[in-house]
């Protein structure tokens, strides 16, 4: 198939970017969207033209590396899906398709489709752990059982890679649905109890600090999750911090 | 050939490890607040000992080519992590670990790394839990267990098909404590591109920021590498993108010794290759093969009408299916290890009975796994005489949870639903054991310099068992090098700071900018991509699943010539000093370019067949390895060398004094 796409390319965080059309042919349905971006990428250096540059790594839907805003939707039009895992299937002879950055003040553009993520790294290391020595003097696994409900529940707040497409679907670019599944993973567990108000004062704390913004829950960022990470995981963390500042 | 010393400690197998630790030197707090660490890679093995390392006191710089620690490719491990916690109450222990995974290598490790590994798998899961890992459990509440190849007891701990993530974002988690403690500091989006050596000691990297293109120095008293595997050097495998040997290979260029380079292992369940524009492979984990069957039609004439699309595989009969692996080997049946498994994959497509459009792909079917389970699942809920239908459709449920993530993937991918139609898969590259040789302490053969995780060479011999990259790399990292990096340490505490205004720096900086330079300048006639792929044609069809003689000394021809073309004629787009991906390839298909030709070397030294490496002319008469323990139960240890057909090998013989040598069967 043959696509128009418009791809927003920026030399530099401080440069001025704009979008640039990019015709391409031969697209086959069987490519991953990253697979036509290489394509695309092969056909400008053989024409002495510059590469698009993007996040990717693992390309199977985990590393949570890929970002792309595609006719403007987090990770293009399917549901519960990384742009890695898009296939071209989804897209029609003569589409166009426009490809942009996540756009948020916390995520500055790096180059291209680049941004910088590490926003979400300060959040995590401001109270994203439990704190236990790894030098391993710790009690038997087994010691204490966990009921399986809330152990799978736990899983799958811990299930979220990170990738910020919540925060690129929100309007006021909150980074609710990201910070409350880690406390909601550690909530759920009778480990990350005995910290729950320390970790979840500390990591809001970050989270404000970086610039993002409130949650009017529209529930925006649920539905663009590629890993489908819950909304109750917010109404948790919610219920922490009112706990916590209730005990504080 | 220098004689290498693996520095085993004295003793009986299973007290040498507690002896070690209580006999080897320690740095005292107030000292270790003067010492400086570099940690190259932040994978589970990285992570894992940079976290440690700063909890213990160290200065820790971390270092990682993705812009968080947590991406690194550890996050894609499916399907679970081995501990001999026995908590199945199936006759595991230590022994049985330690004696699975040694014959699982096809007797090519080293048998006290091995045991080391299998005496601390335990306290893993225990440290994970701590950390708020959610593995899976029981409804009783307790952790529950799957079994793996190669092992006839179930041992192995997962979270869903996302292991490998749960793990890495706990050890994550760790670090990001000790970063919040200023313990750690991460450099992230930055690659290493040199280790500087000072006095004959590790002493520093040189670094590449890659958003910036900057050149750094960065001293340190000792210098782990933990950056991951080389499989990408044939282009198609289940790594990462950005998966590469560069870390490890420019230690090797500074002298390190690289072992066993032509050790690799084809994993036989991935969805197979659907066109050229093809850029990776998908695993789908082992796990699936505790609960799917694997066969191909029986006859000919079935397979070729599969190929034309004129039979679906659904609609034939079980009499018209070979179950191969359960014919051949009764014992282990779908659970043999991988390289048996992959070969004989290989096999029978070789012969004609592939089943998908290429001939290159066999079924992986869940069919009686929804019956087994739904049947379970039926009686549990007091329902007496369920239908065939009723069960298999609760018994999809049950599949769906164990592994609904990659039942996703695989349909997301090949565009057919596998609760419908039985899987389609091939062999792929997926994991490499050679690497960095190190001895018992990690300890490469430069001083100061370690190696863990995927990117050292030591436990998995020739072939390594499904879910045991993970516990090593974690064994490496908590528990096995925080305590041997120690011992070395303990002589640096009155060394002071590393200055990096020294000639070795300068000269190292100087080396890394040429070499940029240089691949800037050539004159651009192909994209690095073109080199790339060539490569890994060679590498597949000349040193893949099965090896001979005249191919691969073709093989080095060829590598050696494309290397040459490779630096003349590439074309790296765009400047050196900004973020620039197609430099950031090149730097990474050049090593590769070295790398291919001592891989063939290695592959062409080895005249025998043992686990991943299968040299044709080696084979018992139905067609399994035949190893040759007189003249190759030895590590092959590579020396540097600019025309790598022309390293020196050094040996490590391997002394086996708890285990016999047998040939390995799992009929
Ligand atoms: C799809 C898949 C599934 C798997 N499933 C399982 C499983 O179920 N069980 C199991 O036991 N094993 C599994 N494995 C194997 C296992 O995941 C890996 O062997 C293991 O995670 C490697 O960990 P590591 O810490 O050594 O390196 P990696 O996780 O590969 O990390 C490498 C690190 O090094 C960094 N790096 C690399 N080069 C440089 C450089 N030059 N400069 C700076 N940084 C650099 C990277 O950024 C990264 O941080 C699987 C592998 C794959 C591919
Ligand atoms: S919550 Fe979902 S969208 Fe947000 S970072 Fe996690 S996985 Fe991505
Ligand atoms: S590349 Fe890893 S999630 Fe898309």
């Amino acid at each position: 198939m043959k696509l128009n796409l418009k791809i927003w390319r920026q030399e530099g965080p401080k440069v001025k970017g704009k979008l640039v059309d990019y015709p391409l042919d031969g697209v086959d349905g069987d490519m991953s969207f990253l697979e036509m971006m290489d394509i695309l990428n092969e056909k400008l250096i053989n024409e002495g033209d510059i590469p698009v540059e993007f996040d990717h790594d693992c390309r199977e839907g985990i590393c949570g590396s890929c970002n792309m805003m595609i006719n403007g939707e987090p990770h293009g039009p399917q549901k519960l899906t990384t742009t890695c895992q898009l296939h071209m299937r989804k897209f029609s002879d003569g589409d166009t398709i426009t490809i942009e950055p996540w756009r948020a003040k916390a995520f500055p553009v790096i180059k291209d489709l680049i941004v910088d993520r590490s926003a979400f790294d300060r959040i995590q290391q401001a109270g994203g752990y439990i704190s236990v020595n790894t030098s391993g003097n710790t009690q038997d696994a087994n010691s204490i059982p966990i009921e399986k409900s809330k152990a799978d529940e736990a899983f799958w707040s811990a299930t979220c890679i990170g990738c910020g497409a919540c925060v690129a679907a929100c309007k006021n670019a909150s980074a609710m649905l990201f910070t409350s599944a880690k406390i909601s993973q550690f909530a759920l567990l009778p480990q990350g109890e005995l910290e729950a108000t320390e970790r979840v004062e500390a990591m809001v704390r970050q989270m404000d600090e970086e610039g993002f913004g409130n949650c009017s829950n529209t529930g925006a960022c649920m539905v663009e999750c590629p890993k489908g990470i819950k909304l109750e995981n917010i109404a948790r963390m919610n219920r922490e911090y009112l706990k916590a500042e209730v005990v504080g | 050939m220098a004689v290498l010393d693996s520095k085993v400690p004295e003793g009986p197998l299973d007290e040498k490890w507690v002896n070690h630790k209580n006999n080897i030197n320690l740095v005292n707090p107030a000292n270790k607040r003067n010492i400086d660490v570099i940690v190259v890679g932040t994978g589970l093995a990285g992570s894992s000992a940079a976290a440690t390392l700063g909890e213990l006191g160290y200065n820790v710089k971390t270092f990682c080519y993705n812009d968080s620690p947590r991406r690194a490719h550890s996050i894609a491990a499916q399907g679970g992590i081995n501990a001999a916690k026995n908590y199945q109450g199936d006759g595991d222990s230590n022994y049985r670990l330690f004696y699975d995974t040694i014959k699982g290598g096809d007797y090519r490790s080293r048998e006290a790394n091995t045991y080391r590994l299998a005496e601390v798998s335990s306290n893993i899961i225990d440290q994970c839990v701590a950390q708020g890992v959610p593995f899976a459990r029981e409804y009783g509440g307790l952790l529950d267990n799957r079994s793996f190849g190669g092992v006839l007891v179930s041992r192995t701990f997962y979270a869903a098909g996302q292991t490998g993530q749960q793990l890495l974002l706990g050890a994550y988690s760790s670090l990001n404590r000790q970063i919040n403690r200023g313990k750690v500091v991460p450099f992230n989006r930055h690659e290493m591109l040199d280790l500087v050596i000072v006095d004959g000691k590790a002493r520093g990297i040189i670094a590449r920021n890659l958003v910036t293109g900057e050149i750094e120095r960065h001293g340190a008293h000792a210098v782990v590498i933990a950056s991951g595997g080389y499989g990408n050097v044939f282009f198609l495998s289940t790594n990462a993108m950005g998966s590469n040997v560069m870390a490890a290979w420019r230690t090797h260029r500074r002298g390190a010794y690289f072992a066993n380079p032509c050790y690799t292992q084809i994993h036989p369940t991935c969805i197979p290759v659907s066109g050229e524009h093809q850029s990776k492979l998908t695993l789908m984990s082992e796990s699936l093969r505790n609960d799917g069957r694997i066969w191909v039609p029986k006859k000919e004439e079935d397979a070729q009408a599969i190929r034309d699309g004129k039979k679906r595989g659904v609609d034939l009969k079980e009499e018209d299916r070979d179950y191969y692996l359960e014919r051949r080997y009764p014992a282990f049946g779908n659970l043999v290890p991988r390289d048996v498994a992959s070969r004989a994959a290989k096999e029978r497509c070789d012969a004609g009975f592939g089943v998908n459009k290429t001939g290159n792909a066999v079924y992986l079917d869940f069919e009686a796994a929804f019956k087994r389970y739904g049947k379970v699942e039926a009686l549990t809920h007091g329902h007496k005489n369920p239908s065939e239908e009723e069960m298999i459709k609760l018994g999809k449920e049950v599949i769906k949870k164990k592994y609904g993530n990659l039942f996703d993937m695989y349909q997301n991918i090949a565009d057919e639903n596998p609760y419908e139609v039985p899987m389609k898969i091939f062999p792929a590259v997926h994991y490499t054991m050679g690497g960095l040789w190190v001895d018992y302490n990690l300890q490469t053969t430069i001083p100061g310099c370690f190696a863990a995780g995927e990117a050292n060479f030591s436990d998995h011999g020739a072939n390594r068992l499904g879910a045991s990259a993970l516990m090593q790399g974690l064994a490496d990292g908590y528990f096995v090098l925080p305590y041997t990096i120690g011992d070395y340490l303990s002589h640096e505490i009155r060394t002071g700071e590393i200055s990096t205004d020294t000639p070795e720096f300068e000269q190292a900086e100087k080396d890394t900018r040429g070499r940029i330079e240089k691949l800037m300048n050539a004159t651009g006639t192909h994209s690095v991509d073109y080199y790339h792929k060539k490569l890994g044609l060679i590498m597949w069809n000349k040193c893949g699943m099965s090896r001979n003689a005249p191919d691969l000394r073709s093989a080095m021809d060829e590598i050696s010539e494309l290397r040459a073309d490779f630096w003349k004629n590439v074309k790296v787009s765009g400047s050196a000093d900004t973020k620039n991906q197609e430099l950031e390839k090149a730097g990474r298909v050049a090593d590769f370019l070295e790398l291919g030709e001592l891989f063939a070397k290695d592959a062409l030294d080895r005249n025998e067949s043992c686990g991943g490496h299968f040299r044709e002319e080696y084979q018992t008469e139905d067609g399994e390895a035949l190893r040759d323990d007189e003249n190759y139960a030895y590590v092959a240890a590579w020396g540097y060398n600019e025309n790598p057909r022309d390293s020196e090998l050094h040996k490590e013989e391997l002394i086996f004094d708890n285990v016999e040598l047998k040939t390995r069967s799992y009929k």
